[in-house]
């Protein structure tokens, strides 16, 4: 795979899906986003709960989340609809994204006059945006374009045996043939700094691969306390895991062998291609997010015990680590890395994800897309409300 | 026979054991190669592929995880019971 038939953007990104999105920059907005959503079909809300009463690293987080959420490739337009008295502002949002050549609108509920009137012209404006969607075209796209993003959610004492290696067979693949690859959730990385460090292009990358893990791990016990160091439990020694190394290869497999080319922030856009490392949670939805927000088109999530959970505009393609759970949640599940149980190879695992992946790019449907398990966006939150 | 072992890595001198393996029972690997269990090795652990002497690595997921406190031999289960996981 040299090519793939893709949406390309006016800032030379390329989407495989050519989607108009409603984006509320506060959550007061959200029903209106709903209202006109509901007249236009087609147009996807991106609904979430935040925009207004945070402050810290948070106000300008969640601004450059949502801002970089606009820019993702798959979204072909966007309208912003903000209330008029948020922190976050929508104005914001909108300049950021037309930065970014990308087609966008904006409309404020209390300008308009309340939000039957927003409603009203935020029809007229998705119908308008969907019709320019339906001037785009897709074109050949070198690979480069492509931005992989790696999730795992509901493991199981499986998911590090077969799931999570046969992505990381894709993985390497992927980065072989010349597309970037983002691993995140900084806290499944516990216990393996010295190893990733090794992977590290070069010395300062190194660095911050150690200071991401160091700084999540801090985090960790402020959280949870004396708990932080029983991260590898009776429970996991019993399943065969004998250290947190172990536990945590488990997970960093996803990214299979290849260097790291550079460490980013949650929801920074990389500047490198290749495997990227991105600071975030674990938590599934709000590190799902961060992938869209770096500009990733899809999304391989592995999982154990069966999340149906997809993502508004990112295909999200779910491995799942046993033939019992995948037979139990067929309809949520594009691929059974339970086989490899039954004596099937890594290596077959892998073949068959890009198979899937180049299916995917041009067009066919995750079960999580037919399913519609769009959710909400979910914004990584690190301070408490006022 | 059809393996009852899996190698992650090619690297790995550990593979996992994808059934309860019994002492002195066939372990069977992904390439046919076949030899005895020295220990009951339960279904999701470690199974040692060569013989090693106490310090060497142990490599899963192409990574050392630990090193071994004894000798081991072909065919040993590996856990926390033969791992110096002191430091860790």
């Amino acid at each position: 795979m040299q090519t793939f038939m893709g949406y390309e953007r006016a800032d030379g990104t390329a989407g495989i899906r050519n989607l108009v999105a409603i984006l509320p920059s506060v959550s007061c907005a959200n029903p209106v986003v709903e209202a006109i959503a509901r007249e236009v079909p087609g147009v996807v809300p991106l609904l979430h709960g935040h925009g207004c009463g945070r402050g810290g690293c948070d106000l300008p987080g969640h601004s450059g989340t949502l801002q970089n959420i606009c820019k993702n490739p798959n979204l072909s337009a966007v309208l912003v609809v903000g209330l008029g008295c948020e922190s976050l502002s929508a104005a914001r949002i909108e300049t950021v994204t037309a930065v970014a050549n990308r087609r966008v609108e904006r409309i404020m509920i209390q300008e308009a006059g309340g939000s039957g009137k927003a409603t009203a012209r935020g029809i007229e404006i998705a119908k308008e945006l969907l019709a320019f969607a339906a001037t785009q075209e897709r074109t050949p796209q070198p690979i480069d374009k492509l931005i992989i993003g790696l999730e795992c959610g509901g493991s199981d004492a499986f998911s590090g045996i077969t799931a999570n290696p046969g992505v990381g067979v894709a993985s390497d693949r992927l980065v072989k043939m010349g597309a970037s690859v983002i691993l995140t959730e900084t806290t499944e990385m516990i216990g393996t700094s010295h190893i990733l460090a090794k992977r590290a292009v070069d010395e300062k990358v190194a660095a911050q691969l150690v200071a991401m893990i160091t700084n999540q791990e801090k985090k960790t016990q402020q959280v949870l306390g004396p708990m932080a160091k029983r991260i590898i439990s009776p429970g996991n020694q019993d399943g065969g895991m004998s250290c947190i190394q172990e536990k945590a290869l488990g997970c960093i497999c996803k990214a299979g062998s290849s260097p790291i080319n550079q460490v980013t922030a949650y929801g920074e856009i990389p500047s490198q291609k290749g495997l990227i490392v991105m600071d975030g949670p674990g938590y599934d939805t709000e590190s799902m997010t961060g992938l869209a927000a770096a500009g990733a088109q899809i999304i391989i999530f592995t999982t154990g015990r069966g999340n149906p959970i997809g993502f508004p505009f990112v295909p999200v393609i779910k491995v799942v680590s046993t033939s019992k759970v995948y037979n139990h949640m067929k309809d949520d599940m594009d691929i059974n890395a339970g086989t490899v149980l039954e004596g099937r190879g890594i290596e077959s695992v892998g073949d068959e994800i890009i198979t899937l992946i180049e299916k995917v790019l041009t067009g066919e449907q995750t079960k999580a897309e037919l399913n519609r398990q769009n959710g909400i966006l979910c914004l990584y939150t690190q301070t408490t409300a006022f | 026979m059809k393996p009852n072992v899996i190698i992650i890595h090619p690297k790995d001198n550990v593979g996992v054991a994808l059934t309860d393996i019994h002492k002195d029972e066939s372990i069977v690997l992904p390439d046919g190669e076949a030899f005895p269990a020295l220990a009951d090795i339960g279904f999701s652990h470690k199974v040692l592929l060569t013989n090693i002497s106490r310090g060497a690595d142990i490599i899963k997921y192409g990574e050392t995880i630990a090193k071994v406190g004894q000798d081991l031999r072909k065919g040993d289960w590996v856990h926390v019971h033969n791992l110096n996981l002191e430091g860790e």
